[in-house]
């Protein structure tokens, strides 16, 4: 250890008011482990599949053909889930899929206020914000202060509709697809699509923010 | 059962802080108790409505002082005591000191990718006609069970339009408790802000729940 202390410090604070549970959840996989109620093979495997399989990219992919396959676009609104498993995504949390699309007059946003649901086979599991109290109280009473908040304002006069997933359905925004990408591939629209364009809390992003 | 799970519209101070290039998991623990509340569906037999009302019946200050995957622990802690597969001296231990339980089942690696293809459909066979339609106007019930729901407080008693039919679905109130699916017709009801929220709402919003049959009755 060489220099930074104070960051260290710091660290070593985090580290110790967590310990607890840190020391809790070992104690637990280690009595599951040896009652032979858990494989760690089975929970590596099921951390890696979140961590390098699932996520985000799966929900881009499903945009960008939506928005290039008016065909596809048109399945997906109608019957979401097996539009979705067409690109192989299926399954937990993900079993019943409803697509929501967004127009300049309508502006769809997802929330879950009971606890956390959200579409894991498209959109992989949920970042803290959309567990966070702050969210779950304010989406459905003030959505467009939760919007600001992510420096996102919606024009005056747009309806906002919140889904609030209080059911096993799973809901998926379907963001506009930005001006200027008519002849766009549907793997550089892809680029586009931002895990919030999907939830309902951003947009799309712009040609120029990736080219 | 009304608890601090049931966040909607409560007055809550502070931004959504949302965290640019947020990883899936923020510390190692976080991680394993994850993987270990999914493997231990399992061999522990209960359903996804017992586990939540596993993470949610508890007092408020408790709720609200855990970070999400301390309730979820929490949550499994409770069903596996429940259910004798673990015994709380062993989690002080952090050692088995009792004969393992037998159980039905457990995950290995080979079954990961079934079970999560597999998932938890809740969709049933309808056992009789869904009696509400698309545009009827229903006004969300005034319950409140000490038993799980999911029914959010902030809508009810209040009037909403049937939006969508959304099938038969495994009931949730039921389901938590044991007492069996006992599937309900499932809607997407739409209420206007100014319904929920009063006259200060945003005039352009409306908000959504999905809501089973028995949460609802004719307006």
């Amino acid at each position: 250890m060489t220099g930074h202390d104070h960051d260290h410090h710091h660290h070593e604070n985090e580290h110790s008011e967590l310990s607890e549970t840190e020391l809790r959840v070992r104690a637990l996989e280690t009595i599951l482990t040896e009652k032979g109620y858990v494989d760690p093979a089975a929970l590596d495997l099921l951390i890696e599949t979140y961590e390098t399989k699932v996520g985000p990219r799966n929900g881009a992919r499903v945009v960008a053909r939506a928005w290039a396959d008016p065909a596809y676009c048109a399945r997906l609104l109608k019957d979401a889930t097996p539009a979705i498993a067409e690109l192989g995504y299926a399954g937990r949390q993900g079993e019943h899929i409803v697509a929501l699309e967004n127009t300049p007059a309508l502006h769809n946003m997802v929330v879950c206020t009971l606890c956390s649901c959200y579409p894991w086979p498209v959109l992989g599991l949920p970042p803290v914000w959309y567990k966070s109290a702050s969210y779950r109280s304010r989406a459905v009473k003030d959505p467009r202060g939760v919007l600001a908040d992510f420096g996102f304002k919606l024009p005056d006069g747009t309806d906002i509709r919140v889904w609030d997933s209080t059911a096993e359905i799973r809901y998926l925004v379907l963001p506009m697809r930005p001006v200027g990408t008519e002849d766009w591939s549907e793997e550089r629209l892809a680029e586009l699509v931002t895990r919030d364009s999907m939830i309902g809390t951003g947009l799309a992003k712009q040609p120029h923010e990736v080219s | 059962m009304d608890g601090a799970h049931d966040m909607g519209g409560v007055k809550w101070l502070g931004p959504v802080v949302p965290e640019p290039n947020e990883p899936m998991f923020h510390a190692e623990w976080e991680r394993r108790a994850f993987a270990i509340t999914l493997a231990m569906g399992m061999p522990g037999g209960w359903n996804i409505d017992m586990s939540r009302f596993a993470r949610e019946d508890r007092p408020p200050e408790d709720y609200l002082s855990k970070s999400y995957y301390q309730i979820w622990l929490a949550g499994l802690e409770r069903l596996m005591l429940e259910r004798e597969l673990i015994a709380s001296d062993e989690i002080e231990a952090g050692r088995p000191l009792h004969p393992t339980k037998p159980v039905a089942r457990t995950l290995t690696p080979d079954g990961v990718a079934g079970m999560l293809h597999r998932g938890g459909p809740t969709e049933r066979e309808a056992t009789g006609p869904a009696r509400f339609a698309a545009g009827d106007r229903v006004r969300a019930k005034m319950i409140h069970p000490p038993t799980h729901t999911r029914l959010p407080r902030y809508v009810r008693g209040h009037v909403g339009i049937i939006e969508r039919v959304l099938g038969c679905h495994v009931f949730p109130d039921s389901n938590a408790t044991g007492a069996g699916e006992n599937p309900q017709w499932l809607y997407t009801v739409t209420f206007d802000g100014a319904e929920l929220w009063g006259e200060t709402s945003d005039p352009n919003l409306k908000v959504s729940v999905d809501a089973w049959e028995p949460y609802l009755e004719r307006a």
